[in-house]
């Protein structure tokens, strides 16, 4: 049966073009993969191939003609006997464009992902309180997953003989041997690459980056391999990984070393961010991490590693994400922070309340998801808000998280937000600079009283 | 251990059944016909964004399946749907993933660069030049963690094979012994720039050698020198001695994506190998000559592929677009 050739679509976003030239012309058989025409499109001027084999038995738009739309019939292909005329009434490729999805009526869009009803796991009456090290809490938490699932191993540099960089894989090797105890060399783009096909191929990698900085090396595979697998897949593929380290500044060890990712990974979906402040949240957040079956971004902070909290003895201590936990009640003013923050912001209530100024320390630690409704309720109460971050001020978390509050409790507003960060530098190497990049408790207790006009 | 080159094969006879050949010649005419029609649902708008053809290098997928057992993993780029094809997915559902329809493998969420069957242990479809490399390492990884037997085919170009992943992935593949066989398809291209203007030598298998991998070239346009080559990586692989690199010099006949200019190359080097180096007239004169098949027996097969290729197109029409909700779905566990 005769066919229409139709003009070609030749780039993603070609709409029409010129039909420049003919390289065939009526009578002419033709085979699959013959060139028919030159098509100059905005970009470039490019071969048309033949897909079927046949005669041309009408050329329908002359050579030099312009602004052809993509799926006007040029041609018409025929086979032996037949005439042109024979074309049917076009073999209905008209291409359908599937229809532009109708736009949802609300801004669903703008809906990011929140958790409802989560609490701690219930630390029964008489539970023994240890003080433990942010470092041996994630340890603790490591071990125990390892004991109770053989697919969960840990790699990265240094992690095995030397114990870890920052001692936080001490005695692991000792325990569970170097399969599941690895030494990578120096190559995180390659490790995080081959740990996140190994969690495609039924393992959960836990991944050392010695610290987040370097972790840049390997974003692709953070963001564009484990994050979007399970949706590129339609839900086929899983990618139950986690990736930690310290992140942000330590101390003195200038530009390149002292970096606070919190933002960059929380705006990927796809995702878990986890920055935990205290030791019993590190323990806790760390196992529900690791028996996610979604890639967790797990972000420590070097110089949170040596403090000493208290950790619940529990056979299983693992806190749900998703859900803030408020370190101090208040009627005042509502302070907002996360990860090392948390020092700030508790240092400054502690600062305010000698003068009078009750605020409330409400600890995000997980960053995605974050738990709106709890920093929600508590601007509702204390009419106030400051955000305090160690990462750098232009679309920090504290301003996403003055815009919900915005959207959700403008009324309730007595005062703008403060969003506190670190100033808008690369991080200095000498000390009096780099004290001058950080935020400071004093600053946040200026902040506070700014809100409360005191 | 060192690098070299296979000695040029005589492909006819070896160790390839007629029922094989067959076999061989449907599957990569399938991918032809298949990626013949991706072409034409583009141009008319049905297959959207990037859409790359493997069309010229059916027998590389076609001989290394064929090498390989039932459980082995293939990963590779987003010049994929012939993996997909020879790896034995449905060629409805990869259609209907390229005109994203709910139908397709993805649900429509992928398209034609990113889709994956775990039934078929296919890990995609990866959009990102040179990133399957190390996942492919990765999976090998898993395969050795759980003592399985297991394979991993971890395709990438010859464009791939300068990205500095590649060679972070053989130094743990070899360090560690893992079983992934590095098949680098060499079309001579990467989008539109020659080997010669982008390696420092002309031999991509010798770049193992410094991680102590061996590595041959094979001449990819034969099915069965392909397939031979895939036995001695597997066994190599299989054996606990660890990764092993295949160079396939095949050939693209068409552009890098639907839109490439060709103006890197000329007409008359296309249509050379065309006529001289065809992997599928290859197999079809073979057949011919050594009486396996008639001229009659060989129009039905291609009226039988012909009518399936045409089915996943049908179905790729009429699948329906994902329901709106789909937006909301497998972000999370």
């Amino acid at each position: 049966m005769a066919t229409e050739v139709l003009m070609p679509a030749l780039s993603p976003t070609m709409e029409e073009g010129t039909l420049a030239k003919w390289l065939v012309k009526e009578g002419d058989e033709v085979a699959s993969g013959d060139i028919l025409a030159e098509i100059e499109t905005d970009k470039a001027t490019m071969e048309f191939e033949a897909v079927d084999e046949g005669i041309i038995g009408k050329i329908l738009i002359a050579e030099g003609t312009e602004g052809v739309k993509v799926n006007t019939p040029i041609a018409v292909l025929i086979e032996e006997g037949e005439s042109a005329d024979d074309v049917a009434s076009a073999p209905a490729p008209a291409a359908e464009a599937p229809a532009a999805a109708a736009p949802a009526a609300a801004p669903v869009a703008a809906q990011p992902i929140t958790s409802e009803d989560l609490s701690d796991p219930e630390i029964p009456e008489g539970t023994e309180m240890r003080s433990t090290t942010v470092r041996e809490a994630l340890r603790d938490a490591m071990a125990e997953e390892m004991r109770s699932d053989d697919t969960v191993f840990l790699m990265g540099e240094e992690v095995a003989e030397y114990q870890g960089a920052y001692k936080v894989s001490q005695g692991l090797l000792d325990e569970f041997g170097a399969k599941r105890v690895i030494d990578t060399p120096i190559t995180e783009h390659g490790f995080a690459g081959l740990a996140t096909g190994a969690a495609m191929g039924g393992l959960k990698p836990i991944v050392e980056f010695m610290t987040f900085n370097f972790a840049m090396q390997a974003i692709d595979h953070i963001i564009n391999t484990a994050a979007k697998t399970r949706y590129m897949s339609g839900g086929q593929m899983t990618c139950p990984i986690v990736f930690r380290g310290p992140n942000g500044a330590a101390a003195r060890v200038g530009a390149q070393h002292s970096q606070d990712y919190a933002a960059w990974y929380a705006q990927i979906p796809g995702l878990y961010v986890a920055m935990p402040y205290s030791a019993a949240d590190a323990k806790g957040l760390m196992k529900t991490a690791i028996r996610e079956e979604t890639p967790v971004v797990f972000l420590e902070n070097e110089l949170l590693y040596g403090q000493s909290f208290e950790v619940p003895v529990m056979d299983d201590y693992a806190i749900p994400f998703g859900k803030a936990r408020i370190w101090r009640e208040g009627s005042d003013v509502t302070i907002v922070s996360f990860g090392i923050g948390m020092k700030y912001a508790l240092e400054a209530a502690d600062e305010l309340a000698k003068e009078g100024i009750s605020a409330e320390v409400i600890d995000l630690r997980t960053l995605r998801p974050i738990d709106y409704d709890t920093v929600i309720r508590s601007v509702q109460k204390t009419n106030r808000c400051i955000t305090v971050e160690e990462g750098w001020p232009v679309a920090s978390i504290g301003n996403h998280i003055t815009a919900q509050i915005m959207e959700r409790a403008f009324d309730y507003l007595d005062a703008p937000v403060i969003n506190m960060t670190g100033k808008d530098v690369p991080m200095p190497y000498a000390a009096n600079l780099e004290k001058l990049a950080l935020v400071t408790t004093a600053e946040v207790v200026e902040a506070a009283k700014a809100v409360t006009y005191r | 251990m060192a690098a070299r080159k296979s000695a040029p094969k005589k492909t006819a006879k070896s160790n390839t059944s007629k029922e094989e050949l067959l076999e061989y010649y449907r599957e990569m005419l399938l991918i032809r016909r298949f990626e013949e029609k991706s072409g034409q649902l583009y141009g008319m708008g049905l297959i959207g964004g990037f859409c790359h053809l493997y069309i010229g290098q059916e027998a590389v997928v076609v001989g290394l399946e064929a090498a390989a057992k039932e459980g082995d993993k293939r990963l590779t780029s987003y010049r994929d749907h012939g993996h997909m094809l020879a790896c034995g997915m449905d060629p409805k559902g990869v259609m209907a993933e390229l005109t994203g329809r709910e139908g397709g493998y993805s649900r429509g969420k992928g398209g034609s660069m990113h889709m994956f069957s775990k039934e078929k242990h296919f890990y995609g479809g990866h959009g990102i030049v040179g990133a399957q490399v190390p996942i492919g390492t990765g999976l090998a990884f898993a395969d050795k963690y759980l003592n399985n037997g297991g394979v991993t085919f971890a395709y990438f170009g010859d464009g791939a094979a300068n990205q500095g992943q590649v060679y972070e992935s053989f130094n743990m593949a070899s360090l560690w012994e893992l079983p992934v066989i590095y098949v680098i398809e060499n079309n001579q291209y990467a989008m539109g720039t020659s080997l010669q203007r982008a390696s420092s030598t002309p031999d991509i298998y010798t770049r193992g050698a410094s991680f102590g991998i061996p590595g041959e070239a094979v001449d990819g346009m034969d099915v069965m020198a392909v397939k031979e080559a895939g036995e001695r990586a597997t066994e190599h692989c299989r054996s606990g001695k660890g990764p092993y690199i295949l160079e396939m010099k095949t050939y693209r006949y068409r552009g890098h994506s639907m839109s490439d200019p060709a103006k890197y190359r000329t007409r008359e080097e296309v249509q050379k190998v065309r006529e001289e180096r065809d992997a599928i007239e290859h197999v079809r004169e073979l057949l011919l000559q050594g009486k396996h098949a008639s001229e009659d027996d060989l129009k039905a097969i291609d009226k039988e592929i012909k009518a399936v290729v045409n089915d996943a197109a049908e179905f790729s029409k009429t699948s329906p677009e994902p329901a709106l909700e789909e937006l909301w779905t497998d972000i999370y566990a």
